[in-house]
């Protein structure tokens, strides 16, 4: 069984090529400062097309989430995960939480976490989320 | 209260509803939309507007044996219909046509005829950062932010599960309803998970079915068979993209109900202590929460207990989801043409379950995962 991997756009690439070498990429604008995603090449805040790609730090927090119990055909058939997170940098994702038991207790609102890449297909390595080290989570952004 | 410049004249569901082998997406909106002309007592050489939603206006017209001048073909979710309404009401207003129809069917269960919604296709946005990590329909995605919600306001999950219980109420007085029998808070905790913390009885049914609506001016409103029901505010307001959950500035507090809902209110010169009825669209069971706490019912945090202590009950003060719901009554993908039905039959006193004394009635409804909202206010009387 394979999940299926996304279809990248020429305005999307540049997020998938990180991911590809283990980095998490955002845009920033140039005049407004704006981070933002999904990619774009223009600022949604005030549509300047000064927007420069950049390598997040990959820490987030647990925003919210469901424990699917009925995954999709192409996925394995355990409970899993559906998250929004927040990342140190400002914009939320959705995303899966990865390396910890797949259940509300463990599941806390508000953990720390870091982003960690899983194998989709030779080019698409997808961003998911891994509870944080001790070490990386009490500095701010 | 405004003086209303609009009214619906005519409206009615498909002939059957829940399991409808016979009929495709396409025969479902022109049986409903058969039926809402009959109601309405007109033909189809007199409908000048036509709005459906994801099939071309264009291929319904030409179904239909209808050549309209005005079309609307809004298609951002389950209020789509909703939408419309408000549409229509300002393209007559706009002199740009008289009479519209608004046609909605689908085959949600059967899954016969088409289209059938691909939210992510390969490419999209959608499909890159919302469907590759895992989302197996609706139930796993609008359900979202309610962790949180739960967290943030210190609620626990049996409060996600006394609308499910309350709407059951209502739907056993409704011989329409695909779900009748009583059900406990017990019942709907211990029913199979879906995706924590939402079990099988929190989320809404599938079924096949549909209706229309026939919308004109209020001033040719009173020559139509049933007594008009006029349509005194309206609002609309978009959030993000249809699967953006992650996007919703406060996901708690979503802007977009509270700019909806004072869209309404304003239209209409009301405020909430002058609705009798209320529709909330309920893909699942904390749908009703945040419309009750947007549109301004409840403070926020506070609608599962207004719920659980009975308000939206029959009896209660604020009759809610008097149909049973999508939990309970039937639910085709898009909801947004049921509520509306439903509040037309209390406004003419035809309700299965019938509401003492409606003058006034609101529906609000969603579209995609907090994505877009509809605000309707409507009422069997106009200065
Ligand atoms: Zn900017």
């Amino acid at each position: 069984m394979t999940k299926r991997p996304p279809t990248p756009t020429p305005e999307t690439q540049p997020y998938w090529d990180g991911a590809k070498v283990g980095e998490l990429r955002l845009q920033r604008c140039a005049d407004c400062g704006d981070a933002y995603s999904p990619p774009r090449p223009f600022c949604p805040a005030c549509h300047s097309r000064d927007v420069r790609w950049f390598k997040a730090s990959g820490r987030a927090t647990l925003y919210s989430y469901v424990i699917n119990h009925r995954p999709r055909a192409d996925w394995p058939r355990q409970p899993h995960s559906i998250a929004i997170v927040e990342l140190a940098e400002g914009p939320r994702l959705v995303s899966n939480i990865v390396g910890i038991p797949q259940t509300p207790a463990d599941l806390k609102i508000d953990m720390p976490l870091q982003v960690v890449f899983e194998k989709l297909s030779d080019d698409i390595y997808l961003p998911v989320f891994a509870p944080a080290a001790p070490s990386v989570t009490v500095d701010n952004p | 209260m405004k003086r209303a410049s609009t009214a619906i004249v005519g409206a009615a569901e498909t002939t059957d509803l829940g399991v409808i082998p016979h009929l495709s997406n396409l025969g479902l909106n022109a049986d409903a939309a058969l039926n809402a002309l009959a109601d309405a007592g007109l033909k189809p050489k007199d409908i000048d507007g036509l709005a459906c939603g994801y099939l071309n206006p264009a291929d319904v017209g030409e179904y239909l044996g209808i050549y309209p001048v005005w079309t609307d073909n809004t298609s951002v979710g389950g209020c789509s219909w909703m939408i419309m309404v408000r549409h229509a009401m300002a393209a007559i207003e706009a002199g740009l046509c008289k009479t519209v129809l608004i046609t909605h069917g689908e085959s949600g269960r059967s899954q016969i005829g088409g289209p059938h919604y691909d939210f992510a296709l390969p490419g999209t946005l959608a499909d890159q950062f919302e469907y590759v990590y895992g989302w197996s329909g609706a139930a796993t995605m609008f359900t979202l932010p309610v962790a949180r919600y739960l967290h943030e306001f210190g609620i626990g999950e049996d409060l996600l599960a006394y609308p499910a219980v309350v709407q059951r109420q209502w739907a056993a007085r409704n011989p329409r309803a695909a779900r009748k029998n009583p059900i406990t808070v017990d019942d709907v905790l211990n029913s199979p998970m879906i995706a924590w913390p939402f079990r099988r009885l929190m989320c809404c049914l599938v079924s096949d079915g549909g209706g229309a609506l026939v919308v004109t001016s209020a001033e040719r409103a009173k020559d139509f068979p049933h007594n008009p029901v006029y349509i005194l505010g309206a609002g609309e307001a978009y959030e993000t993209s249809l699967s953006g959950v992650a996007r919703v500035r406060d996901p708690l507090r979503p802007e977009f109900i509270r700019t909806s809902a004072e869209l309404a209110f304003s239209t209409a010169g009301l405020a909430c202590s002058d609705i009798d009825h209320l529709m909330v669209y309920d893909a699942f069971s904390h749908c009703p929460l945040y419309g009750l706490e947007g549109l301004g019912f409840c403070a926020y945090g506070e609608a599962g207990d207004f719920i659980r202590e009975g308000n939206t009950a029959p009896g209660g003060r604020l009759p809610m989801n008097t149909n049973g719901g999508g939990l309970s009554y039937a639910h085709s993908g898009s909801y947004g043409i049921f509520l509306m039905q439903e509040a037309v039959r209390q406004l003419r006193g035809t309700a299965a379950a019938q509401v003492p004394d409606v003058k006034t009635s609101l529906c609000h409804g969603w579209g995609g995962f907090f994505s877009a909202c509809a605000t309707l206010i409507l009422s069997n009387e106009t200065p």
